[in-house]
């Protein structure tokens, strides 16, 4: 999943190195009002060992192995922020001196395995906290199932670069590094349930007690999970159904084709029809629109609930 | 991400060569150049490949790292290549030749061929001059240059930290493997199932990456004492470069207006 140098097209690869400088300058600013600067030492050291974990692994079949990415467990024990300074610190130094992953890439690579990979991961996390609780069950599941999605996430994003690229149609990316990775999420979701389970057995404090450094408020997650759910579900299926059903009968479809027809039209991503495309736009008009409505009514009970 | 990607020695070749006497900077400087041209080279831009490719075994040959040992170690990165494979069938344009695959027809595309060729030859290339640059800086002066072009302070002191401690958690990690395999039987062929199931063996797998987590913070957490201990403030205080001298802002600037020059030629012929 670490892209080289040469594969991303140009148009693709600077505006994400733009995101994820954007993106790691906020973190860095989110996790500096938890951890002191002087606590950097922490961060580079655990970065290292993060490096290091990614080694262990252990054969599945055939003479392949599997083994651990590290975004979701860094996201869970660190929080978010944390996690996508350590992943960047990771990922650059692969870059850099392994030559894992492009120079100019690296923008993309910091995008798809540590900010993307921490948030979603971070997203199913608080999802599943939100849901279920602070029970050690809930916190196994959260930690399979956000290392399942932060690699799916990844691997589906770096598909979509790709093809963006000019290089693959995203009908044949998006399904064979979705389908692989799914399939090796499944491991890193194992690896990550077990050392989570394994650190919460051992020390129960260092899951627990550290503080999380700028907890994202849960409507953002939520809205980040939707977003990605949205962007996967026509895709899932050849004949998105529901979704486009309920797009069509509410003539987004056609409003978004009119809209972006016109002056996009060299912007259609390779190999995914329009329809797909319209779908995942009006899907993702949707779920911003109920989460516009969710959070303004939820400001409109806050103010109420400070007057009273 | 499955297999091992990494390759753990320091690629840093301590030899005597103009290349390795260059400022720091200048080999930074040029080699992102080099690479972000190579990125902005239009496909089938053959002329313009040539040259970069000239000047990077050029480079690699006065280095002293030799053209062979950098060629070698380009091929390790090249397994990603099939990601743009498909490129080959669906590019648009006339069709070279088509066969028969179960019931499709498959073409072969002239302008897919080239495509594809042009982003291995690209990725190639830059492979080659990021494996000089780092065959021929040491890494703190690689962390120096960094600063010195406008990395985040805080990242090149996490970078030089990380280095430090990287390839003793290595070991570590290295040493729980040989542990673990010392403990299990080896399957007499590669495709037979030994020991547990899938969902034990990652079991096993994450209990080491946690056992290994522990270690690693329990270390960083010593280190951080041991440096607040001798007087460390949370400010990193790295010696900063002497300005350039002239004979290599010189090189700097002629290097920059050779890359100039070769995109100009890829993207005019």
């Amino acid at each position: 999943m670490h892209i080289p140098d040469g594969f991303l097209s140009p148009t693709v690869a600077l505006p994400l190195w733009g995101v994820s400088a954007g993106m790691g300058g906020y973190a860095l600013r989110r996790a500096s009002r938890e951890l002191t600067e002087s606590e950097a030492p922490v961060i580079g050291v655990v970065a290292a060992g993060i490096f290091a974990a990614q080694m262990l692994n252990f054969p599945i079949a055939g003479g392949t192995s599997g083994h651990l990415l590290g975004t979701a467990l860094a996201t869970m024990l660190f929080g978010p922020w944390v996690a996508i300074l350590i992943m960047t610190c990771v990922l650059s130094i692969q870059a850099l001196i392994f030559q894992d992953g492009g120079l100019i890439a690296l923008g993309a690579n910091i995008f798809n395995m540590g900010i993307l990979g921490a948030l979603v991961a971070y997203a199913v996390q608080q999802t599943f906290r939100g849901l279920l609780g602070d029970r050690p069950g809930a916190r196994y599941a959260a930690a399979f199932a956000s290392g399942w999605a932060a690699v799916v996430m990844g691997a589906l994003a770096t598909a979509l670069e790709l093809s963006l690229s000019g290089l693959t149609p995203a009908s044949v990316a998006l399904p064979a590094m979705g389908g692989i990775h799914a399939l090796i999420g499944i491991v890193e979701g194992l690896i990550t349930m077990s050392a989570v389970a394994f650190l919460a057995a051992v020390r129960r404090g260092l899951l627990a007690e550290r503080p999380v450094a700028g907890r994202v408020p849960l409507w953002i997650a939520g809205l980040a999970l939707t977003l990605g759910l949205t962007l996967l579900a026509p895709l899932a299926s050849s004949d998105p159904d529901g979704l486009e059903r309920v797009a069509r009968d509410l003539g987004l479809i056609q409003a978004e084709r009119s809209l972006w027809n016109a002056p996009l039209s060299d912007y259609v991503i390779p190999g995914l029809p329009n329809q797909a495309l319209a779908t995942i736009l009006a899907g993702m008009l949707g779920a911003l629109l109920a989460f516009g409505l969710v959070v303004a009514f939820t400001m409109r009970r806050r103010r109420e609930g400070g007057s009273s | 991400m499955s297999g091992t990607h990494f390759h753990f020695h320091d690629p840093y070749q301590p030899l005597e060569s103009p290349i390795h006497r260059l400022d720091p900077r200048v080999k930074l400087a040029l080699a992102l150049g080099f690479i972000a041209i190579a990125t902005l080279l239009p496909p089938g831009a053959w002329l313009a490949y040539g040259l970069l490719g000239g000047t990077a075994w050029g480079v690699a040959h006065v280095s002293g790292l030799g053209v062979r040992r950098v060629l070698r170690r380009s091929v390790l990165a090249l397994p990603f290549v099939l990601a743009a494979l498909p490129v080959i069938f669906t590019a648009p344009g006339p069709a070279w030749w088509t066969f028969p695959l179960g019931p499709w027809w498959i073409s072969v595309r002239a302008e897919g061929v080239v495509r594809f060729v042009s982003v291995l030859l690209k990725s190639w290339l830059s492979l080659q001059i990021a494996l000089v640059l780092v065959g021929t800086t040491a890494f703190p002066d690689l962390l120096a240059a960094m600063r010195a072009l406008g990395v985040p302070r805080f990242l090149v002191m996490t970078f030089g930290l990380m280095w430090r401690y990287l390839f003793l958690l290595v070991d570590e990690a290295r040493r729980m493997l040989q542990a673990r395999e010392a403990r299990s039987v080896p399957p007499e062929a590669p495709s037979q199932r030994v020991g547990g199931t899938l969902a034990w063996r990652a079991q096993v797998t994450g209990r080491m990456v946690g056992t290994l987590f522990l270690r690693t913070l329990e270390r960083g957490e010593r280190i951080y004492m041991a440096m607040v201990a001798r007087g460390y403030d949370g400010e990193a205080r790295v010696g900063s470069l002497p300005p350039l001298p002239r004979g290599e802002r010189i090189l700097l600037a002629g290097g920059w207006l050779f890359l100039i020059g070769v995109l100009i030629l890829g993207w005019a012929f």
